[in-house]
C-alpha cells in the first residue's frame, strides 16, 4: 500500500498488537482472553504488517513457516496433555508449579502450555491462509 | 421467550435451505454459513434461556450462591463456531479455486469429474 | 490462584482422586500419538524426505497401541478415561469397548497399508503439500471417533477427520479433484451439521452428552420426550456420512478423483466411521427407537445394496466401479443394523471390518492396474493377467472377498446377515442381500474378464516396472482377508461379545460410572 502514514505507523501498530496478543493470552486463565482470541489478534497484527510492507517482509519477519508454527503449537498442546502421565492423573489434568524468580512467585501450569499451543496453532494456521490470500490478491 | 427463539431458528433454517438449493456456489456457501448460525442458535435455545448470573464462583466461597446460567451450551456453541468458521474459510477458498479453474460458479456446469461419452467396453469376450 | 480456598469440600463426586494406571492411558494414547506424530511432521516441513519414514513408523506404533488396547479391553472389559480429572457426566470421557477397539485396530491396519502404498504413490510435491501430516490428523480423527464416549466429542472428531479429508482430497489441485471436493465438501458439511442439530436437540432433552449417561436416562424419558425425532435425525445424518441410498450421491462423485492412496483410505475409513456412529447411537443409546425404525432402515439398506451394485455394473471406470461397491457394502451393514439382535449387529460389525480391509485393497489394485495398464477405464485397459500374474491373483482374491464368496472374509458376515434376516422373517431382505452378492460377482467378474483376462489387442506389451513396495500392502490385505475367511473363530467370538456388549451395555455403564455413580 502506498500511504506513507500507514507504512510509518504499521510497524509500531504491529509490535503493539503482538504485545497485546500475548497479554490477552496470559490473562486468559482467570479472565476473558486466552489462546484463541490472542492468536487472532496476533494474526491481525501480521496482516496489517503484510498490507503495509508486503507479504515477503512478513514471511522474513516471522522467520519460521506459518505451518511450522502451527505444528509446534499442536505439539505443545499434546505435550501439555501428556505431562499428566507422569503425575499419575488423567489426560489433560491441569498441573501447577510455582517457581520463584528474584523473589517473585510465578505460577506456571500445563493449562498455560496448552493455551500457548492453541495460540501458536491459531497464529500459524490463520496467518498461513491470510498470507497466501494476500499474495494472490496482490497479483 | 423460547417460542420466539424457536421461530427465529426456523427462519434461519428456511433461509439456509433456500440458499443451499441455489445453483450458484456462492449462494450455497452463504446458505452453509447461515445453517451454521441456525444450529448455534438452536443449541443456545436448547440450553434454556435464563436471565441468571454467569456461573462464576466468587472469591472466598466454594460453591455457587444461587441459580446461574448454564455455561455448557455456550462452550458447545464456541466449539461449533470455531469449526464452522474454519470450514467456511476452507470452502470459500475452494469455491474460489473452483471458479478460477473450472471458470464457472454454476453447479450444473461443474461436471468435470463426471464421465463423458465413454467408449463402450467390448460386449463379448 | 488455583489453590482451593478450603479443604473441607468433598471433591470425590466430581473429580478422579485415585491415581490413574498405565492401562487407562491406552484409551487416550491412539489419539495423542497421532496428534504428536502429525505435529512433528508439520514442523519438519523442510525435511520432506523424512516424512514417509516417520509417518510409517508412527502408523506401526498406532497399530501396536490399538492391538494392546484391544487385548486389554478383551481381557478386562470396557475402559474409561476422563479428561482433566472431571468425572462424567461433567467431563469428557473416552470409553473404549470391544466394538470401538476392534474398529480402531482395523482402521490403524488400513492406514498402515495406505502409508506403505503411499511410498510409491505420493511424490515429492505431495509430500511438501503435507500428505503425511494430513494422514496422521485423519487417523487422530478416526481413532477419536471410535474411542470417545461423549456424543459432542464424537462430533468434534467427525470434523477433525472431515477437515483432514478435505486436505487429502484436493492434493494435486487438478480440476477434477476440485470438482470432486466441492461436492464432497458441501454435502459432508451438511451431514455433520445435521449431526450437530440432532446433538443440540439431544442436549435440550437429556441435559447430558455422555453416552453412558444418555443410555441410562433414555428409559425414563421415553414416554415424554421426542426421542423418535432425535433418532430419525441421527439416522439421516449418519446415513449421509455413510453414503446410504437416498443420500449417497457424493461418494461416487468424488472418490475416483484424488490420488489412489487417498481414495483407498477414504473407502476404508470414512463411511465406516458413519456406520460405527450409527451402530453406537442406534443400538446402545436408542434400542427401542431402532426397533421402530427398523423397517425404514431395512428398506434403505436393501435399496442401497441394489442401487450400489447396479451403479457398479453400469460403470466402466475401475475406481468408479469400486465407489459404487463401497455404497453397496454400506447397504449390507444398514440391513444388519435394521435386523438387530446378535446376528444382525454382529454381522454389521463384521461386514464393516471386512469392508474396511477389502475396499482399501481393491483401490490399491485399481491404482496398480492404472500403472500397469496406463488408464483406469476397463474399456481400454486389458491384459493385466499377462503383465503380472501375482498381482492378478491378489486382485482375484479381493474380488471374491467383496462378493462374499468363500473362503474369504466376506463370506461369514454375509452368512450371518442372511441368517439373521431369515430368522426374523424378512425374506425380502435376505433376497436383496443374496441378489446384491450375485450382482457383485457379475460386476467384479466383468472387471476381471475385461481388464485382466482379455488379451491385449496390440500384442507384445512393453513391461512396466512395478515398484515392489506397492504390492506389499495389497498382499498384506489380501492375505488378511484370506486368513479371516479360513479361520474366523477368534474374530467371530470377539465380534459376538462386542455385539452383546452393545445390546446390553451394563459393562460400558459400569466403566463410566463405577458403583452406580451420581443419581
Amino acid at each position: 500500500m502506498k500511504s506513507v502514514i500507514f507504512r510509518t505507523v504499521a510497524p509500531f501498530l504491529t509490535s503493539l498488537m503482538t504485545l497485546f496478543s500475548i497479554f490477552v493470552l496470559l490473562r486468559g486463565h482467570n479472565e476473558p482472553g486466552g489462546g484463541f482470541i490472542g492468536g487472532l489478534i496476533a494474526v491481525s497484527a501480521l496482516a496489517i504488517y503484510g498490507i503495509a510492507h508486503g507479504v515477503e517482509t512478513v514471511r522474513r519477519a516471522i522467520y519460521f513457516h506459518p505451518m511450522a508454527i502451527a505444528g509446534a503449537g499442536l505439539l505443545a498442546a499434546t505435550v501439555a496433555g501428556l505431562i499428566s502421565l507422569f503425575a499419575h492423573v488423567p489426560f489433560m489434568t491441569g498441573l501447577w508449579i510455582y517457581p520463584s524468580l528474584f523473589g517473585v512467585e510465578i505460577p506456571l501450569s500445563t493449562v498455560m502450555l496448552f493455551d500457548t499451543g492453541v495460540y501458536l496453532v491459531v497464529v500459524g494456521a490463520i496467518s498461513s491462509v491470510a498470507l497466501s490470500l494476500e499474495e494472490r490478491g496482490g497479483e | 421467550m423460547e417460542a420466539w427463539f424457536a421461530l427465529l431458528v426456523g427462519i434461519f433454517f428456511t433461509v439456509a435451505v433456500y440458499l443451499m438449493l441455489s445453483k450458484s456456489i456462492i449462494r450455497v456457501l452463504l446458505g452453509v454459513a447461515v445453517l451454521g448460525n441456525a444450529v448455534n442458535l438452536l443449541i443456545f435455545t436448547g440450553g434454556r434461556l435464563t436471565r441468571d448470573v454467569p456461573p462464576v464462583i466468587a472469591g472466598g466461597v466454594d460453591t455457587l450462591g444461587g441459580p446461574a446460567a448454564n455455561a455448557l451450551p455456550q462452550a458447545l456453541i464456541l466449539t461449533a463456531i470455531v469449526i464452522s468458521f474454519s470450514f467456511f474459510a476452507f470452502l470459500l477458498v475452494l469455491a474460489w479455486r473452483a471458479y478460477e479453474d473450472l471458470s464457472t460458479d454454476n453447479t450444473d456446469e461443474m461436471r468435470v469429474a463426471e464421465p463423458v461419452k465413454e467408449p463402450m467396453p467390448p460386449l463379448g469376450y | 490462584m488455583a489453590v482451593p480456598t478450603s479443604s473441607s469440600v468433598d471433591l470425590s463426586a466430581a473429580l478422579v482422586l485415585g491415581p490413574t494406571t498405565g492401562a487407562d492411558w491406552l484409551v487416550i494414547l491412539p489419539v495423542a500419538w497421532c496428534f504428536a506424530v502429525g505435529a512433528v511432521l508439520v514442523m519438519l516441513r523442510r525435511a520432506v524426505g523424512l516424512h514417509p519414514i516417520i509417518a510409517v513408523a508412527g502408523l506401526v506404533g498406532l497399530v501396536l497401541i490399538d492391538a494392546l488396547l484391544l487385548g486389554h479391553v478383551a481381557a478386562h472389559g470396557p475402559e474409561t478415561m476422563v479428561m482433566g480429572r472431571w468425572l462424567p457426566p461433567f467431563g469428557i470421557a473416552f470409553t473404549v469397548d470391544l466394538t470401538g477397539a476392534l474398529f480402531a485396530l482395523v482402521a490403524a491396519i488400513v492406514a498402515l497399508a495406505g502409508g506403505i502404498f503411499s511410498l510409491a504413490d505420493i511424490n515429492d510435491s505431495g509430500r511438501r503439500y503435507g500428505f503425511y501430516p494430513f494422514l496422521m490428523l485423519l487417523m487422530a480423527g478416526v481413532s477419536g471417533a471410535f474411542l470417545t464416549g461423549d456424543i459432542f466429542n464424537l462430533y468434534v472428531w467427525f470434523e477433525v477427520l472431515l477437515i483432514s479429508s478435505f486436505g487429502l482430497l484436493v492434493l494435486g489441485s487438478e480440476p477434477e479433484q476440485i470438482d470432486g471436493t466441492v461436492k464432497y465438501g458441501f454435502l459432508n458439511l451438511v451431514a455433520t451439521t445435521l449431526f450437530l442439530v440432532a446433538t443440540g436437540y439431544l442436549y435440550a432433552v437429556f441435559g447430558t452428552l455422555n453416552m453412558a449417561d444418555i443410555a441410562r436416562k433414555a428409559e425414563g424419558l421415553r414416554g415424554s420426550a421426542p426421542l423418535m425425532t432425535l433418532t430419525a435425525l441421527y439416522v439421516l445424518a449418519f446415513g449421509m456420512k455413510a453414503a446410504a441410498f437416498p443420500v449417497n450421491f457424493w461418494l461416487p462423485a468424488s472418490y475416483h478423483t484424488p490420488r489412489v492412496v487417498v481414495s483407498a483410505l477414504f473407502a476404508g475409513l470414512l463411511t465406516k466411521v458413519g456406520i460405527y456412529a450409527l451402530i453406537r447411537v442406534m443400538v446402545m443409546l436408542f434400542p427401542v427407537e431402532r426397533e421402530e425404525l427398523s423397517f425404514v432402515m431395512a428398506l434403505a439398506g436393501a435399496l442401497t445394496m441394489i442401487v450400489g451394485v447396479l451403479g457398479a455394473l453400469a460403470q466402466t471406470d475401475f475406481r468408479r466401479i469400486l465407489g459404487y461397491l463401497v455404497v453397496s457394502g454400506i447397504g449390507s451393514m444398514l440391513a444388519g443394523i435394521a435386523v438387530g439382535g446378535p446376528g444382525g449387529i454382529g454381522g454389521a460389525i463384521f461386514y464393516a471390518l471386512h469392508s474396511m480391509l477389502v475396499m482399501t485393497g481393491l483401490y490399491f489394485a485399481a491404482g496398480i492396474a492404472a500403472r500397469l495398464g496406463g488408464g483406469s477405464s476397463i474399456a481400454t485397459v486389458s491384459g493385466l493377467y499377462r503383465k503380472n500374474v501375482g498381482f492378478a491373483a491378489l486382485t482375484l482374491m479381493l474380488c471374491f472377498a467383496v462378493s462374499g464368496l468363500p473362503p474369504f472374509s466376506g463370506f461369514w458376515p454375509k452368512v450371518m446377515l442372511v441368517k439373521a434376516a431369515l430368522d426374523i422373517g424378512a425374506w425380502w431382505l435376505a433376497a436383496a442381500l443374496l441378489l446384491a452378492g450375485f450382482c457383485t460377482v457379475i460386476a467384479t467378474g466383468r472387471l476381471f474378464l475385461l481388464a485382466y483376462w482379455r488379451d491385449e489387442p496390440g500384442a507384445a506389451a512393453e513391461t512396466v516396472r512395478l515398484p515392489p513396495v506397492v504390492l506389499v500392502p495389497l498382499a498384506g490385505l489380501s492375505l488378511l482377508t484370506l486368513g479371516i475367511g479360513l479361520y474366523p473363530e477368534p474374530l467371530l467370538a470377539t465380534i459376538q461379545s462386542a455385539a452383546a456388549g452393545l445390546a446390553e451395555p451394563s459393562a460400558y455403564l459400569n466403566s463410566v460410572f463405577p458403583a452406580g455413580g451420581l443419581r
